[in-house]
């Protein structure tokens, strides 16, 4: 991303309440119409960064840009973003159009055309003919719905969103999940969107910001967050992942490998072992990358182990596999394909199993 | 026994406790009504006719009028600056971190433990030190300090229910601090302000003590009822007075009680 793309340039920004540093120095670019989500466990610090890219908190240190502009003297009111809140924070005292419209006092539109707004906002929500509903018929979905369309009615340069679907159950969530993404599509406005939900995050967005401890550890589209973590903390925040110790061995600059504790020896290419030689680092692969057979498989990397544990989801098991040199079982997860389809289910007493996986599927992290 | 949970069992010696508790409470003040449309000027049984010619002398009297006219002037005073103070102490005491706030709290509501009589003499010692002449106005400042914990106590919970987020919507929507405050603040804590002006305005017009010691020439309606206390013949109509002002009181403060309540239930529930 180059800097002239960037609506939102956040450059060394800190965040200190007293004595705790909420933010540590966070620098980033966020483009114009992306879906942006700040990712992290609660007290991460995404919520304060976004408080602060709406106003409500000021920069410690550094400073924010906004479509060029620094954004440090300018009050909430006069900044080109608007939020949901994780309350959505409907107005009970207003009725639907009226929540909705609140922002448009100062446009100078006659009574008619703020109506017109309003049912082309309750058109794109989905709610035609829910202005004159009290605040307090709603249903949270509602709710939701309404906090959007009151933020999207302003058509702001950035929308915020505070965990919005955080309080709805998990069919509505999904549901609403894919209409946000549709309507960010739609609207073409960027969206910041706060939230502590993974697998959220990777359905919703463009890029993801791994957030922990008021540091930012990564900032990578869904897919290489999830294939090339670049860190021990975002494998294991985002999807399940096993870690065996091995060290780097080059051979000259002709062919590398790492030698595992458990996996034996995986070759790699060069520009994947970006190491010098004899580097301890760790190895980590994902439970879904591995095959499971019962016996050896033919030309692939593999290694024998000893099922320690099995647990069926329906779609998918999930398999704990002891293996030498390993003190944790390795997780596997593998598809249930159906009764004489694929692997059946293996027992303890079935003997040896067979891991396998291949050299693409593994991730090199520094060593701790 | 057989219905309702453990908690919710009837009890029945609790309700005629409760039964009992009311009626010692709330007889001796209905004697005041009942002996005001007696037909004698001693107050004692049996009743000696029904009449309404107590209140219809009190109608034609000019100086009850005149304290009448005192009383709600203060009154209306009283419950609009007490309110207002209320309105910034309870929105104060809710939004902002600061050092010693519940002291601050257990100062501000001080007054409803401490005898009136001590605020009365310290106020007439101050302004007479000072050489304040007494006048309506400091009898206002009495009530003023009487009233203040009635009107930061009904406004507290209606601040305290408020969700933080909604002032920060208003700003996000391009309204400033002014514009958040009418078009958002003060219409979600509107009827707990309402509720605060009925009670003040009751306490005010109610209030005796403070008056006894800070009134000049001009008696308030209290002062009135007991400069008249003196004279047997005029008992009955002070009967009349007093029924009056309990009816009108009693309504005030039920009003008071159901319109600070509107709205509370439910952004409780939501």
């Amino acid at each position: 991303m180059t800097d002239t793309d960037a609506l939102i340039s956040i450059r060394k920004v800190k965040k200190a309440f007293g004595s705790f540093q909420a933010i540590e120095e966070v620098s980033m670019d966020i483009g114009r119409g992306e879906f942006f989500s700040l990712l992290g466990p609660s007290g991460c610090g995404k919520t304060t960064l976004l408080r602060m890219l709406a106003g409500f908190e000021n920069t410690t240190e550094g400073e924010i840009f906004i479509d060029g502009h620094a954004m440090s003297d300018v009050p909430p009111h006069h900044r080109p973003v608007n939020m949901v809140f994780q309350s959505y924070a409907i107005f009970p005292h207003l009725n639907v159009r009226d929540n909705i419209a609140y922002g448009l006092r100062k446009r100078n539109l006659s009574r008619a055309e703020r109506y017109e707004m309003v049912d082309e906002m309750l058109d794109l929500i989905k709610l035609p003919g829910y202005g004159t509903r009290r605040a307090n018929e709603l249903s949270g979905g509602q709710r939701q719905r309404i906090a959007l369309a009151r933020a999207l009615i302003l058509r702001p340069k950035v929308l915020l969103l505070d965990e919005p679907l955080g309080a709805l159950d998990k069919q509505l969530r999904e549901q609403m999940q894919l209409e946000l993404r549709a309507l960010q599509r739609q609207v073409g406005i960027t969206f910041v969107f706060v939230t502590h939900d993974q697998e959220e995050a990777l359905t919703l967005s463009d890029r993801i910001a791994v957030m922990s401890g008021g540091r930012v550890l990564q900032v990578d589209t869904p897919e290489r967050l999830y294939e090339r973590p670049v860190s021990r903390a975002v494998a294991a925040f985002i999807g399940n992942m096993n870690f065996f110790r091995g060290t780097v061995r080059r051979n000259g600059s002709a062919s590398g490998l790492v030698e595992t504790e458990g996996l034996g020896n995986i070759p790699l290419p060069l520009d994947r072992l970006t190491r010098p030689d004899g580097a301890p680092v760790q190895v980590a692969l994902r439970p879904e990358k591995f095959t499971l057979s019962r016996t050896r498989p033919e030309g692939a990397l593999a290694v024998a182990g000893r099922l320690s544990n099995a647990a069926y989801l329906g779609e998918r098991s999930h398999y704990y596999v002891s293996i030498d040199g390993c003190a944790t079982p390795v997780a596997v997860s593998s598809p249930n394909l159906g009764v004489g389809r694929g692997l059946a289910p293996p027992t303890p007493e079935d003997g040896p199993l067979w891991l396998s996986w291949s050299p693409d599927a593994v991730v090199l992290l520094d060593a701790d | 026994m057989s219905d309702g949970t453990y908690i919710k069992r009837p009890n029945r010696p609790l309700q005629v406790y409760a039964v009992i508790f009311l009626i010692v409470l709330y007889v001796p003040v209905l004697f005041i009504p009942l002996f005001s449309f007696n037909d004698s000027i001693y107050v004692r049984f049996p009743l000696e006719g029904w009449t309404l010619k107590w209140y219809g002398e009190l109608w034609q009297r000019e100086p009850v009028w005149n304290a009448l006219w005192n009383s709600v002037r203060v009154g209306v005073v009283v419950a609009v600056i007490s309110t207002i103070l209320g309105v910034i102490a309870a929105r104060a005491i809710t939004r902002y971190r600061m050092p010693g706030k519940s002291a601050l709290v257990t100062f501000i509501m001080m007054p409803l433990v401490i005898p009136g009589i001590i605020f009365g003499v310290a106020l007439l010692v101050l302004l007479s030190r000072m050489g304040i002449p007494l006048t309506l106005y400091t009898v206002g400042l009495g009530h003023l300090i009487v009233c203040l914990p009635f009107a930061v106590a009904t406004l507290l919970p209606r601040f305290e229910g408020f969700d933080p987020s909604m002032e920060e919507a208003s700003a996000d929507l391009g309204e400033n601090g002014w514009w958040t405050f009418w078009r958002v603040t003060f219409p979600m804590v509107f009827p707990g302000v309402v509720a605060s002006l009925l009670l003040t305005f009751t306490i005010s017009f109610d209030e005796f003590i403070m008056a006894f010691f800070l009134t000049g020439t001009d008696p308030t309606l209290p002062m009135y009822i007991w400069g008249q206390l003196r004279f047997p013949q005029e008992f009955p109509s002070v009967l009349a007075l007093s029924s009056l002002i309990l009816f009108v009181s009693f309504i005030l403060v039920f009003l008071a009680q159901w319109i600070g309540r509107i709205g509370l239930d439910e952004t409780k529930k939501s």
